[in-house]
């Protein structure tokens, strides 16, 4: 069991059933008064949010979560499949669990999957993924007058997202998956 | 603002390293710096990194510019405090940190060391000093208080104490309006706190609320203070305040007290007293001499950080002792550590405290409201993490 100082961001309880992960915490205490810690919690499940307050003495119990570091293989239709290096065992998740940033994912990409009770809960992307250029326009120099900086760019992953004019077909690009933005060139 | 670097390289032996910003992160500012942002710096940023020389590629985290600036308005504070009360006729005191019988307040837990304790304040042997005839007495001193720690929270800690005696509440309230006022306004250049990005009028004098109005003007909720827990449970949950149905009658109390009171009064643009506590909130007060539901006891909100608690002190040795020994028994049933009776206060009192009234001020806390810094740790030299 958990108690109040073991909170921290990350932290995965078992509140009802559900699994719950701590997204921020706050700790509160009146001068005269018993302490507590204001606790925000992500239900791993659906995602929703609650505040919660954790009195000082209070138990919390630890939810059956694991993370395993996994290698994104390949697509299947709107499966994606990882493996796990240690034991070469496969996992086959949704893209919706993964979210946005699923047209970002490139094979033999390292991730982090959370299970809960062995069934995957979440995946981890790393926050910058390095991919390249396959097509856009080339940059047409009048256009910054306009305040037109950046141009629509498709990635080997099949995304599309915003680059700087200077970037051609050919280039790696830095990208933040949790944004989808630029972040920088990356020299060969 | 926070910089970190990666060490280039190393000049010799001097243990003078060149660092590349790589990560910057300035706080209060309209956009997220990130890793690759082109950022202009003052000078070539240069790192002095104490003992052996870092091989290079070791990672260095620099002391940043805000928090040496903090350190320094924490100093300008401090001595801001002194002239304060050296200008009130207050002599200032040193009494001791470490001792056999700390607070025995429920919810305080002291620190063990040796063989007895670190205090949590020094309110105890300040009032051995009134007993023995200081009139005015003021100390500025670290307070050791386990397990609290948040953005207004740190184990260790410093404390303004300050008494004095034959005078009452008022005496004091008006002592904190001015020290606060004078504090804020030789650091920001105006009576002004700054908290959150706001600015909280401190001018003397402030905003004066009972509790009880208070918590009938904000929680909806009238606290006589003799009802049961069971009966105040029941007047939240009518108001949608969350409370665990077994919670004490001061568990419910907070929890519809900083649900709906004190978010009320942080939105104030003005510091707020909040004065004429119930009876169970009493502590070290003296009860209201035509009001025995109430104690004489007050505490100071600015920007709704809570700055200060005061007592109008309770001198009756045969009721202090009451006191103690149902704070020890509360502590023993709710399986908490049992600190010994401090009998030499308790002599003291019986020997003769004269009528007084007393403060305690979080003096980090202080410097925060004066420099607009958002958590304690950016007003300590090394927070708890740092060491």
């Amino acid at each position: 069991m958990y108690d109040t100082s073991d909170i921290r961001k990350g932290l995965k309880v078992l509140m009802d059933g559900n699994p719950f992960t701590v997204i921020e915490f706050q700790f509160v205490k009146p001068g005269k008064g018993a302490a507590f810690t204001r606790t925000k919690f992500k239900n791993l499940l659906t995602g929703a949010v609650i505040e919660r307050n954790i009195r000082s003495g209070e138990k919390l119990e630890p939810a059956n979560v694991e993370t395993k570091d996994m290698q994104f293989l390949y697509r299947e239709g709107d499966d994606m499949v990882f493996m796990d290096q240690t034991n070469y065992e496969q996992v086959t998740v949704s893209k919706e669990l993964i979210g946005e940033a699923h047209d970002l994912m490139k094979d033999n990409m390292a991730c982090v999957l959370t299970f809960f009770n062995e069934r995957p809960v979440d995946v981890q992307l790393p926050t910058f993924v390095t991919l390249e250029v396959t097509a856009s326009e080339p940059g047409v120099a009048g256009n910054t007058a306009a305040g037109n900086v950046t141009k629509a760019a498709t990635v080997e992953t099949g995304a599309t997202i915003q680059v700087p004019l200077f970037i051609r077909v050919g280039d790696l690009v830095k990208i933040d998956t949790r944004t989808h933005e630029y972040n920088e060139r990356i020299s060969k | 603002m926070r910089t970190r670097g990666r060490v280039l390289a190393v000049d010799g032996d001097t243990a003078v390293v060149r660092a590349e910003l790589y990560d910057l992160r300035v706080t209060n500012a309209a956009r997220t710096w990130r890793p690759g942002d082109h950022v202009e710096l003052e000078s070539q940023q240069v790192l002095r990194v104490h003992g052996s020389a870092p091989t290079p590629g070791a990672e260095v985290l620099r002391m940043p510019r805000r928090r040496l600036d903090l350190l320094r308005a924490r100093a300008k504070a401090l001595a801001k405090v002194r002239e304060v009360f050296a200008a009130r006729s207050f002599l200032e005191v040193e009494t001791p940190l470490l001792v056999p019988a700390p607070g025995l307040e429920i919810h305080l837990e002291a620190v063990a060391a040796g063989s007895g304790y670190l205090i949590t304040s020094p309110e105890y042997q300040m009032k051995r000093l009134l007993a023995a005839g200081f009139e005015r007495i003021y100390q500025v001193c670290k307070c050791f208080r386990a397990n609290e720690r948040g953005a207004h929270h740190a184990s260790e800690f410093t404390m303004i104490e300050w008494y004095r005696a034959f005078d009452t509440l008022d005496a004091i309230i008006d002592d904190t309006e001015q020290l606060v006022a004078d504090v804020c306004h030789a650091l920001t250049g105006k009576p002004e706190a700054r908290v959150g990005g706001r600015t909280i009028d401190v001018t003397p004098p402030w905003q004066r609320i009972t509790v009880r109005d208070a918590m009938s003007e904000h929680a909806g909720i009238d606290v006589d203070g003799t009802e049961s827990a069971a009966e105040l449970i029941d007047k939240l949950r009518a108001w949608g305040i969350e409370c665990a149905p077994d919670a004490a009658w001061d568990d419910a109390f907070f929890a519809a007290y900083l649900a709906r009171v004190e978010p009320a009064i942080a939105a104030l643009p003005h510091a707020v007293i909040l004065h004429d506590w119930p009876l169970p909130l009493a502590a070290l007060a003296r009860t209201k001499p035509d009001d025995p539901k109430t104690a004489l006891r007050f505490e100071a909100y600015v920007g709704g950080i809570e700055l200060a608690n005061a007592f109008d002190e309770l001198t009756d040795a045969a009721e202090q002792r009451t006191r103690f020994l149902g704070d020890q028994e509360a502590r023993r049933a709710r399986g908490k550590p049992v600190y010994p009776l401090d009998e030499k206060l308790l002599a003291a009192l019986a020997e003769g405290l004269p009528p007084s009234a007393g403060i305690a001020l979080g003096f980090d806390r202080l410097v925060m409201l004066a420099t607009g810094a958002e958590k304690i740790d950016d007003v300590l030299t090394f927070s708890a993490d740092e060491l």
